[in-house]
């Protein structure tokens, strides 16, 4: 029982930022239909400058409580980030919006490749360690134990889910967004300037993508140049979980996939007799991943539509 | 057949000259070691026209093409290595290789096809990792595959009792196995290249790029998609697994540290930079994507201390930044590829005006 409440918690945890990243997925592909493979280094660019900012500033002596030192730093992250999701999207998407589906897959993947080359050049080879300035002290919940960190981190999230959600629903760019990801055509012809909406939706994603990193390096105290990869693949692989296109369908996919992860972690030994291990987490979450797929060949909450042309 | 034209025919047999004699202009040229990057070349030319069928030809995305290689490579390793002493002859295991592979393809196409574009993306990218993770993993309980470390001392192939490891003499002149494995791998590739291109002009090909263009239409003319879909994916998937078997045989060692996700990604760029169902578009994609990262590595240190006067950064991260660099001025300068098939190049224009 404390094992299951345990590893329900870590996989909230892991799950929540799961769906921030995944919320940028579906963004993009909600609106262009393309495959944003170089999101998961935005998240890594976030963690990065984030750490890098809060290093200067503890070693300039700042006396601020570690709360207000990262929410400083993230003041230099998001926008960071923003501009190079809008670079991005302006560089290397957008002069081939009429081009064969696959290629902008291939200039994601070379962005994806400079960003983590750069990374490495920029902050090394070796994990960055995430000061430890953040309240880290244990609650017990149910017999589990969760700190004051791991709650802020969820609450945070849950909150820029929802600050999304009534961006997306009740504001007049949510609107534009929603008529562009129907039909960029007649969204210009109802005076919708798409190629405005676009490059707000990849600022956007950018905005979460770099929060999710900081959270994600903050929650394990490390990051590191690659850590993009694996974490934008787990997001992306949630996002389709959920249904491509769809927000909802993120959040869901994103929690699921993390409890999903957490669970198979805990209980795989248990399942097969001892026969797999731990080790076997992720073969699991694909397994689970390909055969909600086969049984809903739209994700989870997705919906049927015919194939773009 | 038709006699084709002198100038032709010439053509060809400059062709056939050059390929003949590459290893030996490559290695005076420029030492043993870009003779491996030749055999290379090939090993990936071979992967590259197998994913072609699939991308390129029936349209599907696959982002776990490699995992066919691995199990390619895997089969050969355990057949023919000390890990349980067996020591099958490799021309033996190339087609069970093969078949396997074709058996996996399929096993993961049955149920995952009817899935539409980028979700059948996610499931073979899905697939990938857990043969992966798996041959990663399975040294414990019972060791199958050696876990992380990899497999060691794979035996080579050997033809006509003659082991293609101890190179061969020519003109009283000894060349390493490097030479051996090129023309064993360059026979194969040429095979390969047959096959595609009787492929192509065949019923089976027709019905492939009809499902490409507009799969109800191709339905409405009364082709099997799911079937035809599952040949496509087999078929790529039995090229891919021979080409494991000679990429274990040659290399003598696997792990799974050559069969991650970026592996197959690599091949999918060698498609579609080359050019999306063009066989010569796609052998130019895996040679140069083969040969520019082995180039940038012969270059970046010069190419530092000439700018600079020092080493700066490291020279692996700069070697695969302007490879990455490269990735994204060639799609954005020729966004149907290198050398797109003469079909894909009109629709484009036509798209244009």
């Amino acid at each position: 029982m404390d094992i299951l409440v345990q590893q329900l918690i870590n996989g909230l945890i892991l799950g929540s930022i799961y769906a921030l990243i995944a919320l940028g997925y579906t963004m993009v592909y909600g609106i262009l239909g393309l495959i944003n493979f170089a999101h998961g280094e935005i998240v890594m660019i976030g963690a990065m400058v984030t750490i890098t900012c809060l290093n200067l500033l503890i070693g300039s002596g700042v006396e601020l409580p570690g709360l207000l030192l990262v929410g400083l730093s993230l003041l230099m992250a998001i926008p960071a980030c923003a501009l190079l999701g809008f670079t991005i999207e302006r560089v290397a998407y957008r002069p081939l919006r009429n081009a064969p589906r696959l290629a902008p897959l291939i200039t994601a993947i070379g962005v994806s490749i400079v960003l983590q080359n750069l990374a490495m050049m920029i902050w090394g080879r070796q994990y960055v360690a995430f000061p430890s300035i953040l309240p880290a002290e244990p609650h017990q919940v149910l017999g589990a134990s969760i700190t004051s960190l791991q709650i802020l981190i969820v609450v945070l999230a849950a909150a820029m889910m929802a600050g999304l959600m009534l961006l997306v629903h009740r504001t007049r760019l949510g609107r534009a967004m929603r008529a562009t990801s129907q039909s960029p055509q007649v969204a210009s012809l109802m005076g919708v300037n798409v190629n405005h909406v676009i490059s707000m939706t990849f600022i956007l994603g950018s905005c979460l993508g770099s929060v999710a990193g900081v959270m994600v390096s903050a929650n394990y105290g490390q990051a590191h140049a690659y850590m993009g990869f694996l974490l934008g693949l787990k997001a992306f692989s949630a996002a389709v979980l959920g249904g491509i296109g769809n927000l909802g369908g993120a959040v869901v996919g994103g929690l699921l996939l993390g409890i999903i992860e957490s669970l198979g972690a805990g209980y795989i030994g248990d399942f097969t007799g001892g026969f797999l291990g731990s080790q076997y987490q992720d073969v699991f979450a694909f397994m689970v991943l390909i055969l909600v797929l086969v049984f809903r060949p739209s994700g989870l909450m997705g919906e049927r539509v015919a194939e773009r042309p | 057949m038709s006699k084709s034209p002198l100038k032709v025919r010439l053509a060809y047999a400059g062709i056939a000259l050059l390929l003949l004699a590459a290893p030996f202009l490559m290695g005076a040229g420029f030492g043993n070691s870009w003779v491996r990057v030749l055999d290379f070349v090939l090993l990936y030319a071979m992967l590259a026209l197998g994913l072609n069928i699939v991308v390129g030809y029936a349209g599907l995305l696959d982002l776990g093409y490699i995992a066919f290689y691995a199990v390619g490579a895997y089969l050969f390793a355990i057949l023919a290595s000390p890990q349980f002493d067996w020591h099958v002859s490799a021309w033996i295991i190339l087609p069970m290789g093969g078949m396997l592979a074709c058996l996996a393809g399929a096993t993961l196409g049955a149920p995952t096809l009817r899935l539409r574009g980028d979700y059948l993306a996610i499931v073979t990218l899905g697939f990938g990792e857990i043969v992966r993770l798996f041959m990663n993993n399975l040294d414990r309980p019972v060791n199958i595959t050696n876990g992380p470390q990899g497999i060691n001392l794979i035996d080579g192939v050997t033809l006509f009792g003659h082991p293609l490891e101890r190179g061969f003499t020519l003109f009283g002149q000894r060349f390493p196995s490097d030479y051996a494995y090129y023309y064993l791998f360059l026979a194969l590739t040429l095979l390969v290249i047959f096959v595609c291109i009787r492929l192509e002009n065949s019923r089976i090909g027709r019905a492939w790029v009809a499902i490409r263009e507009d799969e109800i239409a191709a339905q409405a003319m009364g082709i099997n998609t799911r079937n035809v879909k599952l040949l496509a994916f087999a078929m790529g998937a039995s090229f891919g697994g021979i080409a494991g078997c000679l990429f274990a045989a040659f290399q003598g060692f696997v792990s799974p540290e050559s069969f991650t996700l970026m592996e197959s990604v690599m091949v999918v760029c060698m498609v579609v930079l080359g050019g999306m169902g063009h066989i010569p578009g796609v052998i130019l994609g895996a040679v140069l994507l083969t040969v520019a990262p082995e180039f940038l590595r012969e270059i970046v240190n010069p190419l530092q201390r000439a700018l600079f006067g020092r080493m700066i950064v490291d020279p692996e991260n700069l070697r695969m930044l302007l490879f990455g660099l490269a990735l994204i001025i060639v799609m954005l300068f020729r966004p149907a590829g290198l050398w797109p098939s003469r079909r894909r190049r009109e629709e484009l224009e036509e798209a244009h005006d």
